[in-house]
């Protein structure tokens, strides 16, 4: 059994990276999404059977070509990237269906390339994700990220075009800082597998060259990551994209970021080698702080909806580093628990803040005055899923909090707290104002009005709202599969 | 080790700055993408450095030749000149579409019309 899903596992990236160009050709409309669709599908399908048989703690190795690693390049599945893997495939396998009246809508031609290209951009997220060879990890950053500034640019303001230009600039920088990083660990090391490089790198030695290259990869993968301060990319790119694509993006592209710094501190410079070369811990906890503060003060001001969540990602960003920079096993696997569960509210506040925008055209608050009685379903939707972004029990947001802050004060750090709940609060005031704006006010003389979306496109978020309180009851997959990916990176290691 | 036995290195260096350099002053988008080229360029060589062996010859099989240089940094800056081609192609066809949709291409002109838009 475990063998049989070694051997399918590749096909996990495989799917989706030829059904790609495939796409392209077809012609219309309908083609391209059914095949987009069912290959997102079959890759979730695919990611859930691997996570499964990873839970307990197995690691899955498949050599390509049947060339041995460290010499061939291989896939290593463990409990971490499988975890991230089922959450990118789940996001796919979830959003494209429902976004396939948005996005005729919003890119009425050549739909085959655009289909086309969020295919190539879900296959390089998920070779980052599954991938054991650094250099690998390059060339499927660049690939997700070129794919990504296509569809970026797909969206129909103009300002589009110059979000995607000034993330395309940025992002070559991250992604080059990162193949700096990587020429050094080749130099010391004339290895590429990342446990090979665990093994070789000369930690112990100190030496210069190593303490550069961590350098450069962990700023590279920063800028990916949106980390405050390098997160101008992100608000402009997730506001004009195509709202297919903001939440996609949203919901998966900084955890991959994440995933694949945590990998490279964790597991192939390892704990304690990467906290003592550089001030990490430090580093991440100030620069996670500036972040959530900064963030969610900056979404309370916000006159644009998708702004104000693309904000308030840069905030959510800064609670995933803020658990890493505890170094704790706890810390890490609030981190974990974060990347799955923001994931799923940001998802669902996305998709019903694209429900908006598909019946009234704007995302201009001024636009939303009073329209919750008109779409009730789908502000409804919205508001449950802001709860969930508060972290309000019972939803997941609350669990993600809860395990932050019993990282928090395991690790002695009381004042932290206090931050957490302090931005907890801002996180309300933004979202509050939403739900003022769009129940409490009358909708004023003359607006035009506005009818419910179809049950067609409710259902999706509906089940991503679902989602959000079904893991804030039970959170045997999420808090189980976050313990397992902690221990996976650290080795079950205690942290120093 | 002299300076001058680093003479790669050092150019790897003035190019790398150069470059970045490039991307972060330059307002013209064109010269923003060139200067990404530079960037990238200099890492490329970075890499093809390393791969040399002191006395290797090229890493062809033939009698009465022992050492050869490494062959695997050439294959990889392969991969990644593909990817830097790659990714100027696709900015410079943004800059062609903002050229069609603002009708400049420097940066300051750029802020000014997003600001018009945001009002």
């Amino acid at each position: 059994m475990i063998d049989t899903i070694t051997e399918m596992m590749p096909f996990i990236v495989l799917v989706p990276l030829i059904a790609g160009p495939i796409c392209a050709l077809l012609p219309g409309r309908g083609l391209p999404w059914a095949l987009a669709t069912i290959s997102a599908s079959v890759a979730f399908v695919l990611a859930a059977m691997t996570l499964g048989a990873v839970f307990h703690g197995e690691t899955l190795r498949y050599a390509f070509g049947d060339w041995a690693p460290p010499i061939g390049i291989e896939y290593r599945v463990d409990a971490a990237n499988a975890f991230v893997a089922l959450l990118i495939t789940g996001m796919a396998a979830i959003l494209l269906p429902w976004g396939k009246a948005l996005v005729d809508d919003e890119v009425p031609e050549r739909q085959g390339s655009f289909y086309g290209l969020f295919l190539i951009a879900l296959a390089g997220l998920l070779g980052i994700t599954l991938t054991g060879d650094v250099f690998n990890v390059f060339v499927f950053l660049e690939i997700s990220s070129l794919a990504t500034y296509g569809l970026i640019a797909h969206g129909q303001d103009r300002r589009a075009l110059l979000a995607a230009f000034r993330y395309l600039i940025m992002g070559t920088v991250g992604a080059t800082f990162l193949l700096i990083g990587i020429a050094f660990m080749y130099i010391l090391t004339g290895s590429l597998n990342m446990v090979d490089l665990a093994e070789r790198l000369p930690v112990d030695e100190g030496s210069r060259a190593l303490q550069v290259g961590l350098g450069f990869i962990v700023v590279g993968l920063s800028i990916k990551l949106a980390l405050f301060p390098l997160h101008h990319w992100l608000p402009n790119a997730y506001t004009y994209a195509p709202t297919l694509i903001s939440t996609f993006l949203a919901a998966t592209a900084t955890k991959v970021a994440l995933y694949v710094m945590l990998r490279f501190i964790f597991d192939v410079f390892g704990p304690a080698y990467s906290f003592m070369a550089l001030p990490l811990s430090a580093g991440f906890m100030a620069l996670a702080l500036a972040g959530m503060f900064a963030g969610s003060w900056l979404a309370i001001f916000q006159t644009n909806l998708k702004r104000m969540l693309a904000y308030s990602s840069v905030a959510q960003v800064g609670y995933m580093v803020l658990g890493v920079s505890l170094v704790t096993v706890a810390g890490l696997m609030a981190a974990f628990l974060h990347l799955f569960n923001h994931g799923l509210m940001k998802a669902a506040l996305f998709a019903s803040a694209g429900l908006i925008i598909y019946r009234t055209g704007s995302l201009r608050m001024e636009a939303l005055r009073g329209i919750g009685r008109q779409m009730p379903w789908t502000l409804t939707a919205f508001a449950l899923a802001g709860v969930s972004l508060v972290g309000v029990p019972p939803t997941a947001g609350f669990i993600s909090k809860w395990y932050l802050i019993s990282a928090a004060i395991e690790a002695d750090q009381l004042w932290l707290v206090a931050l957490i709940l302090v931005t907890s609060l801002m996180a309300l005031i933004y979202i509050a104002r939403i739900i003022e704006l769009v129940w409490l006010q009358p909708r004023p003389e003359g607006a035009p009005v506005v009818e419910e979306v179809p049950w067609g496109l409710l259902v999706p978020v509906w089940m991503l709202v679902a989602a959000n309180f079904y893991f804030g009851i039970d959170t045997r997959l999420t808090v189980g599969a976050a313990s397992a990916a902690a221990q996976a990176l650290t080795g079950g290691v205690l942290l120093p | 080790m002299t300076v001058l036995s680093l003479f790669n290195y050092w150019a790897v260096v003035v190019l790398m700055m150069i470059g970045y350099y490039c991307v972060i002053v330059r307002g013209n988008m064109i010269k923003k993408i060139i200067g990404l080229g530079i960037f990238q360029t200099s890492v490329f060589i970075l890499f093809i450095s390393a791969g040399k062996v002191l006395g290797g010859s090229t890493p062809i099989l033939r009698d009465g030749v022992s050492i050869y240089s490494n062959p695997l940094p050439h294959v990889l800056i392969l991969t990644a000149i593909v990817v830097g081609i790659a990714t100027t192609a696709v900015g410079l066809a943004l800059t062609v579409r903002i050229r069609e949709a603002f009708g400049s291409i420097d940066d300051d002109d750029l802020d000014a019309a997003q600001k018009d838009d945001a009002e």
